[in-house]
């Protein structure tokens, strides 16, 4: 299982660049996470103030998708390799749900 | 690679989470299991949205008559910065920093514990000021079940990390315990995804009618 | 570690079933199961058409055949069908893939006995009461007015074996996904194999709507929530929706894994590659894929309007497009090939037939339009028995003969087991056939008798023998498996001579490791290609080595003991016992602190050695 890993030879090498990645992608994160929070305060910002809901409703949905891209491809980590299966059932599962929500939105009442 | 063997800091790899077949089958099945929750999520909030403001008679409050910004505000940003912390956690756990994993995931505790203490506070405070119950209306019934069903899912993240933390704090990181911890970190992470949506489908469209 | 062939007391291998974690002896137990729960199915269908025998019969009471009626779907599909598919995706689905278990051998045993609590919690309201009572459906404002606890059991024994269901689901698309053996690519996976991967991503997004849906029903019962009360401004159509979006795929669930069965089936017996591989494994995805997108065609006279209906009836008719290039395949299968006209090919042979009656009277109730005058009469009651006895019962039968000597390393009898074939298939259509007309007639569905001089008399009991037949076919299936077991003459590895695919170049029944050594699968159909070219067994991919077993556990009953305890609990809560709450918590002490008890307790499982697997020689187990 050893050779996952990628080797040059010195282990130690390996670690140091190992965790030099770690790190950068650390910043990454901290940078996803200060946008998450920016898009939040917009979204609460855009309800406060209040505009025309049908200006607003689709906004603030819009800016939760981002929203959450940020959360599975980075804190998820879903950008990775190695996630092709999750991918593929995660959208699954978000169309099915989507279907539902729709049915749900225009067929319930009449 | 055994999962029992002690690993040291050299021998670290670097995807401890997927080292083994165990770990690598948690990995995916966990991920096959957040793609069902996904489902039933969807099927509360579509439940949600066919009951929003549905209540009997006029006396009844409706969602843009409850909610009260500052305190959702607060809750958001409490569970997000949990979500962050949990990734801390898990970037200590890749360079094999047990000390260090360890007290960010306390952290992330103590702000989930947090979110659900304003959760437990703004349900009292709906029940005995608006009269707005589980009982007392199908809007009532929806809000809770959907809002309910997330803060349930909460309290068992906090449950699931805290028993992790107790059971692993004497003995460091593993490849046995490495993937249980990355796992609970995703489902904490997928409590943010829905989250996100609460705030924005419930609370803010809910302030805007 | 060679203790398999141990004699063992019964004690002990009870002991031994209740703990294990083994794939093929979870296969048993749900074969057991599901066993009991088709033959208490069927009691409760034989129950149904003596009452219908003749006009103005007083064999059950109106209340009593509501309850019939709803425990014999409820019961079929749930604690019957489902569960006896399992039992083959579990027995083979891991050996045609080279796998040693599943993914999580743990978590397939917790299925199973959630599974297991779930029906005996709702088959115990027969003794507490009375059983649900508002159709295997349970429309919400029937439901909610039902006066005993019936529809209690309903929603708390389903959302337990639910559960258990979900699980398994997970379980499978992993060990198919992480756990193939080397040179087992997706597109040389066995048919069976491919269905079972197909269904289990089914089950993964069907399963949660139908949790929601309970956990509303439960909550209007028994929490007083009001998701389905109109006077508090709850909608009754959220029931159907959750119900449906779940309750079309769930049928998907059942007849694909047939559809993998009987594609097993075709090759074998036609001693031919099974024509169009790929095109069929594009079907399945397909017919997958649509499922979703048709529920609404169960409720066109709900009045979504016409946009709606139009959309979910132009969807469902889809849906025949892949069916039919399933059917084409099977024929040109067989078109060509050396038949040998075994019981399991009899079973296949007459599903085509059988099933495609289904599928055009699926297309005709598909029509919104004409729909409405169909709906709620015995001709949808007659189309979907076509296609769940014509399609599941029948691949269940197939499979029962084909896999028996996997399972038990011996062989049903053929002869009675033709004898079982014969009898069921006249008696299938002597009692469906006949219900098209019955509908069309003007019989409405659900009616627990009706007048003489209507002109429903004849037909009805022609109905009734045909039940008959197919009540005296399961018995002599029964006889077999008696005869058989005490026979117990035992097979090879090959018993029918002509298997294509991995799990009959191991020894009947398997070692409990399956294989000692990884096979190396070099196409499709990986045995038959060693066969062809004059190998007597797989090639292995691997040295001999030692090889890392899970342990046993007893924790999986305990877990799902708690939660039948808990449902106990729930029930006392609606009828404001003083009992309810204290039941509940208790119960849900036993599962979570059976859980917690697991997550801190180190597992790492136990591995054979080397020198165990050689003296394990003579009992085969060569890759």
């Amino acid at each position: 299982m050893a050779n996952h890993q990628p080797t040059s030879g010195n282990p130690r090498v390996d670690i140091e660049y190992r965790r030099k990645k770690n790190k950068e992608e650390m910043k990454h994160q901290v940078t996803s996470f200060s946008l998450m929070i920016f898009l939040t305060l917009i979204a609460f910002f855009a309800v406060g103030y209040g505009y025309s809901h049908w200006f607003i409703a689709p906004f603030i949905i819009l800016l939760a998708v981002i929203q959450v891209i940020f959360q599975l491809y980075y804190f998820m980590h879903m950008s990775h390799k190695g996630h092709e299966a999750p991918s593929l059932f995660l959208y699954s599962g978000v169309t099915v749900g989507a279907i539902t929500v729709l049915a749900f939105s225009t067929i319930i009442w009449w | 690679m055994h999962a029992d063997e002690k690993m040291t800091y050299e021998t670290w790899p670097a995807a401890p989470e997927k080292a083994t077949l165990e770990a690598k089958n948690k990995f995916l099945g966990f991920w096959l299991f957040l793609g069902g929750e996904t489902v039933l999520f969807a099927s509360l909030f579509a439940t949600y949205l066919a009951l929003k403001d549905k209540v009997p008679n006029s006396e009844h409050y409706l969602a843009k008559d409850l909610f009260d910004l500052p305190l959702v505000f607060m809750a958001t940003m409490l569970l997000l910065t949990s979500s962050l912390t949990s990734v801390y956690a898990m970037y200590h756990m890749k360079n094999f920093d047990f000390k260090k994993m360890q007290l960010w995931l306390g952290i992330t505790v103590l702000l989930g514990a947090g979110f659900l203490g304003l959760e437990i506070y703004e349900f009292n405070h709906y029940v005995h000021e608006y009269h707005h119950t589980f009982t007392s209306s199908a809007f009532g019934s929806a809000f809770y079940t959907l809002t309910g069903f997330h803060g349930a899912h909460v309290a068992f993240g906090l449950a699931w990390i805290i028993t992790l933390m107790v059971r692993n704090s004497g003995r460091g990181l593993d490849l046995y315990n490495a993937p249980k911890f990355y796992v609970a970190s995703l489902y904490w992470h997928f409590i943010d995804v829905v989250w996100v949506f609460i705030f924005t489908v419930v609370y803010l469209m809910g302030m805007v009618g | 570690m060679s203790t398999l062939a141990q004699k063992k007391g019964f004690g002990a291998t009870l002991w031994d079933y209740l703990t294990t974690v083994d794939h093929k002896k979870i296969a048993i137990l749900y074969l057991i199961a599901g066993g009991f729960f088709f033959l208490v199915g069927g009691l409760e269908a034989m129950v149904i058409r003596i009452q219908l025998a003749i006009p103005n019969n007083d064999f059950v009471s109106a209340g009593f055949y509501n309850e019939v009626l709803t425990m014999h779907g409820t019961t079929m599909i749930f604690l019957a069908a489902m569960p006896l598919v399992f039992a083959f995706m579990n027995a083979v689905m891991p050996l045609q893939i080279g796998a040693r278990d599943v993914a999580f051998p743990f978590v397939n045993a917790l299925g199973f006995w959630l599974f297991f609590f779930g029906g005996v919690f709702l088959n115990m309201s027969w003794f507490l009461g009375g059983a649900p009572d508002a159709g295997w459906t349970s429309y919400a404002s029937l439901a909610l007015e039902s006066p005993t606890n019936g529809i209690d059991f309903y929603a708390l024994g389903l959302q337990i074996s639910g559960a258990g269901t979900l699980m398994g689901g997970i379980n499978f698309l992993v060990t198919i996904i992480n756990m193939r053996a080397p040179g087992m690519t997706y597109m040389r996976m066995p048919m069976f194999t491919w269905s079972t991967f197909v269904t289990s991503a089914l089950i993964l997004f069907a399963f949660p709507p139908l949790t929601v849906g309970l956990f509303l029903m439960i909550f209007d019962r028994m929490f007083g929530s009001n998701f389905f009360d109109a006077s508090a401004g709850g909608n009754t159509i959220i029931w159907e929706h959750l119900f449906w979006i779940f309750g079309h795929p769930e049928v998907y669930i059942l007849i694909l894994p047939a559809f993998g069965i009987f594609s097993e089936i075709f090759a074998i017996f036609s001693r031919k590659r099974l024509f169009g591989y790929s095109s069929m494994v594009f079907a399945t995805v397909l017919i997958g894929f649509l499922g979703f997108m048709v529920w609404a065609h169960h409720m066109f006279t709900t009045g979504l309007g016409p946009i709606a209906n139009a959309i979910f009836a132009v969807a469902t008719m889809a849906i025949g497009v892949p069916t039919g290039i399933k059917i084409f395949n099977w024929l040109f299968t067989m078109w060509g090939g050396s038949i040998t006209f075994t019981t399991p090919m009899l079973y296949a042979i007459a599903f085509i037939p059988s099933f495609v009656m289904g599928g055009v009277t699926g297309i005709m109730v598909a029509s919104a339009a004409a729909d409405y005058q169909f709906h709620d009469t015995y001709f949808v009651v007659a189309h979907f028995h076509y296609v769940i006895v014509g399609g599941v019962v029948f691949a269940i039968l197939a499979g029962t003969h084909l896999y028996w000597p996997k399972m038990f390393g011996t062989m049903l009898n053929e002869f009675l087991g033709k004898i079982t074939f014969w009898l069921f298939l006249i008696g299938f259509h002597l009692t469906f056939f006949i219900q098209h007309f019955l509908g069309v007639w003007g019989m409405p569905r659900r009616i627990f008798t009706f007048l003489p001089d209507q002109g429903f008399e004849t037909s009805n009991m022609v109905s009734t023998i045909g039940a008959f037949f197919m009540a005296v076919a399961v018995i002599v299936m029964l006889i077999n498996v008696i005869m058989t077991s005490i026979k117990n003459e035992r097979v090879g590895n090959d018993p029918w001579g002509d298997g294509r695919t991995l799990e009959w170049s191991i020894p009947s029944p398997p070692p409990f490791y399956n294989f000692k050594q990884l096979p190396l699968v070099r196409g499709l159909d990986a045995y038959w290609i060693e066969k062809m070219d004059g190998k007597k067994g797989m090639t292995p991919a691997e040295p001999l080595g030692d090889i890392h077993m899970p342990n046993s556990s007893f924790v999986p009953v305990v877990i799902s003991f708690g939660l039948f305890v808990a449902a106990f609990g729930a029930v006392g809560i609606g009828d404001k016992e003083a009992y309810g709450i204290p039941v509940l918590v208790i119960g849900f002490l036993i599962t979570f602190g059976s859980m917690f008890f697991r997550s801190v307790k180190d597992d790492h499982g136990f591995h054979i050695h080397k020198e165990d697997l050689m003296n394990d020689d003579d009992k085969g187990g060569k890759a």
